[in-house]
């Protein structure tokens, strides 16, 4: 094998790239399980946000208004899970998987017209003096907007839930419904938001599939990025830069298998590209092993006032 | 003539089934500590609620300081100057202290300086109290703490306390009313809901008194015995157990410096436990709650394996078995939280019967559950305990807490144990049902059984135990005839008002 | 202002209506869908619903191929049902699905011309060890380490999906295709192929292991002490440990069921209607099986109704496609709504409607 055809300034570029998606899923997914809800259907968020977004940019040949149309259908679409768990107290394990069968389904649906088609993506941002770094200004500083708004997110995630008045309800929301609920916070109404927040995220990382990544539609194009999100949530121990770490760690993974295969090396092709998977699972075995202390208290359990 | 600060009038509330509150009125001056008097049921809970304006009334009206006050979220009520601490379900374990106060103020200052006024607060007020602890780690006391600095830092006119001192100990409990006299003494009206008499009588101003719903009295509590306190709330009279006279046997269970680690981040480790009980004795452990009951109950009971060597029953090391084999063996067991624990709550009472006494009661062939004979056991458990239920399929969710309880225990007494341990056996029943409870641990040690009885409530402790012995932290104070107790005794054994020192220390 | 107030006791009136309900709103919304796609949905709902069955022009093709599809659905849901019933969530059954048949083919295939009337049995028994295999893993980790099984099973479904691809290119691949990937096929051998034992009817030996399976879990959880501590496990976790019933073994039968349920499955689709290995023999039945074990209200019978629905709707789904020129896609998204709609009416077994004043706060 020919590990030289391997360029470190392109590795560390196209890590930063293919960890987009997740991390803008899980610092999503991170929010709700923080107000006290499971919802497993990142991966059917994900994939209608990468159709619509693709849809949407085709259509109107903006990228911007796919991204903003993916973030919305998503969110509407994680509505239907926060009103069969919130108000219809549906089994939130149950109600996240159909949320991503129905998102699987609606995608091919909708995207059958599309697929094989190119979409136009999101141009490079050009930060002046800091692109032009050598070496670190290719690595770092020449990537479209979402790569910078997702760590963006991140650090606002952080700061909302460490400093504000509105993280700290939210944190006490998933720690204690019943508590906060007797002091009088509307624990639906918060979970709600926190719902469609994690869909709205969910929807952004599947547009960036679909509108940067890749850039193209294919039906079942997340392979189950929206599981690993959840995984990192998982791995992060609930905290924000934790999360951004394991999406990195897990982008990394994904893009040096791809380098591994393309240098043609020494290994089975099927255990490099099962590779990320196995690895999340090895990563969470350590975690589990070490006992996650950090799970919110009240995560996934169903919410009922009785007063 | 004193001013009042609120006074309610013909206040109802209906529940389907149920009338929670009907008609009740009663005022409450400024800088009253008025006590508010009931069993378990009598409508306490609904009453303030709807003060506290997390529930909204059919019928009738509150005016607070001589205007209309009609609360309709506790936010209204926090801004009028009604304050609340409450028997549970209002701390997050996982947030500090001062994030805890925080969440119950309506409009709260910049951490830092939240920081410096709990401190303040708790200075002035005799309740020493660290801003950055986690609360999950704190004491029952200290959690109370937190509750009342989170309602003093709003600077309330009229503060309501639920049941406060079940968590206390009485040494505790004297530094608590301190305060509110304090608070009394400010200005500040105090609600005080108890049903615990002999404190009401110290402490307060007032009393009315609720049963089923409706108020049957006011009375001045220094100037009414306790016994017609009593009558009144009950409103009939009920047999008090009689400890039959017995000669303690040979010992049943064995327990030899049993030391566990805590089972999760916030629970209590058990630190060198020892104890016997014979056979045809009661055995009472008090302590306030947290201090290691729950862990104890399932150590004995066998959820968790103990260490060898230290549970023996009948002269035989228990200590690996499990919960199957420590019953085959003659040791039973009733943890304290009934829905949940010690019952399924959707599954119906023959199934709820099976849980714990399908060996024993011959329920199982081949494997197979012979439903007939379930059906037939908890029958006889409904029948002989007196569970009012539609039937033995009902869910055990579906029984009012004193029925389930009846369930619950008749089921395990119903096995005729060797040895019975039982966290918590009258906890939220009513007291008829109470003293039948008590009556039938008595009849079960009177017939040669060895009985341990787990409870917070010291009168109960007092009237079955022969002997006494408190938890504190994980630990067992040295076991004790009871009649050689006496309530400083007690108190010590209990720990005294430890945690104070250690919050001082913590400062 | 409407709220909820929760029944003392679940209705069992509703266990029974909320699923026919929920068909009949699919129905309702999945017209609205239809007529959206530019099908006439009164059309659309009578071909997916009633010509498979009663269609006089092609009834007597599509009745058989009920059962094909219903077999390894009841099958995998039963298995699924059983986890599910103690809160022990394996969603990755597609890839036990998928190892089953691997494992079950490869051992056929090693022994590949014989003639033995043994070979299709060691076939399902290693077909049900694969599957048993795979779903070990999750449980395991979930014994020993406490790791989350939903992840696990799940990132093994793709894992699996990435040994099938080399399987039918590499492994298993027909030395006598020409070079095409895909595994010998077993219709050609007879003392492999998973026949149908009743011409005309689609009955092979997997629908038989399915009703077998019916039968057995409702045994299992109406009569038996483990199912009982199943039961007992997910409704309670807490009063099962009080009881003494040990969480770890019940997570490992659970998982061990399922697997290998599910492995017979796949196995029984590869030797049967597949006939081979190849890359894309899956057809997600471990998923729709997620969906079917929940129409049936997790419990045996009615997973046995909910299966032969499902199957309806994917005949039906066929039919429309090539009737109606309907997405195939419209029949996954059919599906999904069909769960979606039942969770949401399911509110009504535990709890009833009350108009009434509001509540504050």
């Amino acid at each position: 094998m020919d590990l030289s055809s391997i360029n470190p300034v392109l590795l560390v570029a196209s890590i930063m790239v293919s960890a987009t998606p997740i991390l803008l899923a899980a610092i999503g997914e991170m929010v709700v399980e923080k107000s006290g809800v499971l919802n497993l259907g990142v991966e059917g968020m994900m994939i209608t946000g990468a159709v619509v977004g693709f849809a949407i940019a085709v259509n109107t040949g903006a990228p911007g208004w796919g991204f903003l149309a993916a973030a919305c259908a998503s969110a509407a679409l994680s509505l239907s899970f926060g009103v069969l768990t919130q108000f219809l107290l549906s089994n939130q394990v149950a109600t996240g998987l159909g949320l991503t069968l129905v998102g699987l389904g609606l995608s091919s649906l909708i995207g059958k017209p599309y697929e094989g088609m190119k979409s136009p993506t999101l141009p490079k941002l050009d930060l002046g003096p800091l692109s032009d770094i050598p070496v670190l200004g290719r690595m770092l500083f020449s990537h479209d907007i979402m790569v910078y708004f997702a760590l963006a997110l991140v650090a606002g995630v952080w700061a909302f839930l460490k400093f504000t008045r509105a993280g700290l309800i939210l944190r006490a929301t998933g720690e204690s419904h019943d508590s906060a609920h007797a002091l009088g916070y509307k624990v639906v109404r918060i979970r709600l938001a926190a719902i469609a927040f994690g869909g709205a995220c969910a929807g952004l990382g599947g547009a960036y599939l679909s509108l940067v990544r890749v850039p193209q539609w294919t039906e079942g194009m997340t392979a189950g990025a929206g599981w690993i999100a959840l995984a990192i949530v998982v791995f992060a121990s609930w905290r924000p830069w934790r999360v951004a770490v394991g999406a990195y760690l897990f982008g990394g993974v994904t893009v040096l298998q791809l380098n591994l295969q393309a240098a043609g090396a020494n290994v089975p092709v099927a255990l490099l590209s099962a590779s990320p998977y196995i690895i999340t699972i090895l990563v969470l075995v350590v975690i589990s092993a070490r006992g996650h202390h950090g799970a919110p208290a009240s995560l996934g359990r169903p919410f009922h006032a009785t007063t | 003539m004193v001013d009042t600060l609120l006074s309610i009038s013909g206040l109802t509330k209906a529940y389907p089934g149920v009338v929670a509150n009907d008609a009740v009125s009663f005022d409450i001056a400024k800088g009253e500590i008025h006590a508010l008097l009931g069993e378990n049921g009598a409508g306490k809970s609904t009453l303030v609620k709807m003060i506290f304006g997390l529930v909204a009334p059919d019928k009738g009206s509150m005016t607070w300081d001589g205007a209309a006050f009609a609360p309709t979220k506790p936010s209204d009520a926090r801004r009028a100057g009604v304050a609340m601490v409450f028997q549970h379900f209002s701390l997050f374990d996982a947030l500090n202290v001062a994030e805890n106060v925080a969440l119950g103020m309506e409009d709260p200052p910049k951490p830092r300086d939240l920081a410096r006024q709990i401190r303040e607060v708790s200075e002035t007020y005799g309740l020493p109290l660290d801003p950055f602890r986690t609360v999950g780690t704190l004491s029952a006391g200290e959690r109370q703490r937190v509750e009342i600095i989170r309602c003093l830092l709003q600077e309330p006119r009229l503060l309501i306390m639920d049941e406060p001192t079940s968590v206390l100990t009485p040494q505790e409990v004297e530094i608590l009313f301190e305060t509110l006299r304090k608070l009394k003494s400010e200005g500040t009206s105090i609600l005080y809901i108890s049903h615990k008499l002999e404190e009401i009588r110290a402490l307060c101003d007032e009393a009315t008194i609720l049963r089923r719903g409706q108020k049957v009295a006011t009375c001045v509590p220094r100037e009414t015995t306790a016994r017609e306190m009593a009558e009144m709330m009950v409103g009939a009279s009920f047999a008090t157990p009689e400890a039959k006279p017995h000669v303690p046997g040979e010992v049943l269970l064995k327990v030899q410096d049993l030391s566990m680690p805590a089972p999760g981040a916030f629970g209590t480790p058990l630190r060198s436990i020892s104890f016997e009980v014979r056979a045809g004795e009661v055995l009472g452990l008090g302590g306030v709650a947290g201090n290691g009951q729950d862990e104890l109950l399932i150590a004995l009971a066998g959820e968790r394996p103990a260490p060898a060597g230290s549970l023996f029953l009948k002269g035989q090391d228990i200590s690996a078995a499990g919960p199957v084999a420590r019953r085959d063996a003659g040791l039973l067991s009733g943890p304290e939280e009934r829905l949940g624990h010690a019952a399924a709550p959707d599954m119906s009472l023959v199934e709820n019967g099976v849980l714990t006494a399908v060996r024993r009661q011959e329920m199982l062939r081949n494997g197979f559950i012979s439903w007939g004979r379930a059906r037939g056991f908890a029958e006889a458990v409904i029948e002989r305990f007196d569970v009012r239920t539609p039937g033995p399929q009902t869910a055990a969710r579906a029984l009012s807490g004193g029925n389930l309880q009846k369930f619950v225990v008749g089921r395990e007494i119903s096995q005729d144990p060797d040895v019975l341990i039982i966290n918590q056996p009258t906890w939220g029943v009513d007291a008829a049902a109470a003293a039948f409870i008590r009556q039938s641990l008595l009849d079960l040690a009177s017939k040669g059984g060895a009985v341990v009885v787990i409870s917070q409530d010291l009168d109960e402790l007092m009237e079955v135990s022969d002997r006494f012995g408190a938890l504190n932290e994980g630990r067992l104070s040295p076991i004790r005839p009871v009649s050689e107790l006496d309530i400083e005794k007690i108190g010590l054994m209990m720990g005294g008002a430890h945690d104070m020192e250690v919050a001082h220390v913590a400062e | 202002m409407i709220r909820l107030e929760k029944r003392p006791q679940p209705s069992r009136l509703w266990t029974g209506l909320s699923p026919v309900l929920a068909v009949l709103l699919t129905m309702v919304f999945g017209g609205v869908l239809f007529a959206f796609l530019g099908a006439n949905p009164f059309e659309a709902i009578r071909t997916i619903f009633w010509d498979p069955l009663f269609n006089t022009q092609f009834a007597g093709f599509t009745r058989p191929q009920l059962l094909v599809k219903a077999g390894p659905l009841i099958l995998i849901a039963i298995g699924l049902s059983i986890g599910f019933r103690a809160g022990i969530w394996n969603i990755g059954a597609e890839g036990q699905y998928i190892m089953g048949a691997i494992c079950g083919a490869a051992a056929g295939l090693a022994v590949y011309p014989a003639s033995s009337f043994l070979i299709l049995p060691m076939m399902i028994l290693f077909g049900a060890l694969g599957g048993w295999a795979w779903a070990m893993i999750p449980g395991i980790l979930k014994t020993r380490f406490g790791t989350n099984e939903i992840l696990v099973s799940l990132m093994l479904v793709y894992v699996a999906e990435n040994i099938l691809a080399t399987a039918s290119s590499g492994f298993l691949r027909n030395p006598e295709g020409r070079g095409f990937p895909g595994s010998r096929n077993f219709k050609e051998w007879d003392a492999a192929h998973n026949a149908e034992l009743i011409s005309g009817t689609g009955m092979h030996w997997g629908v038989l292991f399915a009703f077998l399976a019916v039968i057995g879990a409702y045994v299992l959880l109406t009569r038996h002490i483990l199912g009982f501590n199943i039961r007992l496990t997910g409704e309670a976790p807490r009063a099962a440990r009080f009881s003494g019933v040990n969480p770890a073994r019940i997570v490992l039968f659970c998982l061990g069921i399922s697997g290998a349920l599910a492995g017979m499955a796949g196995l029984f689709e590869v030797a049967g209607p597949a006939g081979q290995i190849s890359i894309d023999f899956n057809s997600g039945y471990g998923f729709t099986a997620i969906i079917v074990a929940f129409l049936g209200r997790l419990h045996p019978v009615g997973i046995l109704l909910a299966g032969l629905l499902m199957a309806l709707t994917y005949i039906g789904g066929e039919l429309a496609q090539l009737m109606l020129g309907v997405p195939g896609a419209s029949i996954q998204l059919f599906q999904g709504m069909l769960l979606f709609f039942l969770l949401g009416v399911d509110v009504f077994t535990n709890y009833r409607l009350r108009l009434g004043q509001r509540e504050t706060a």
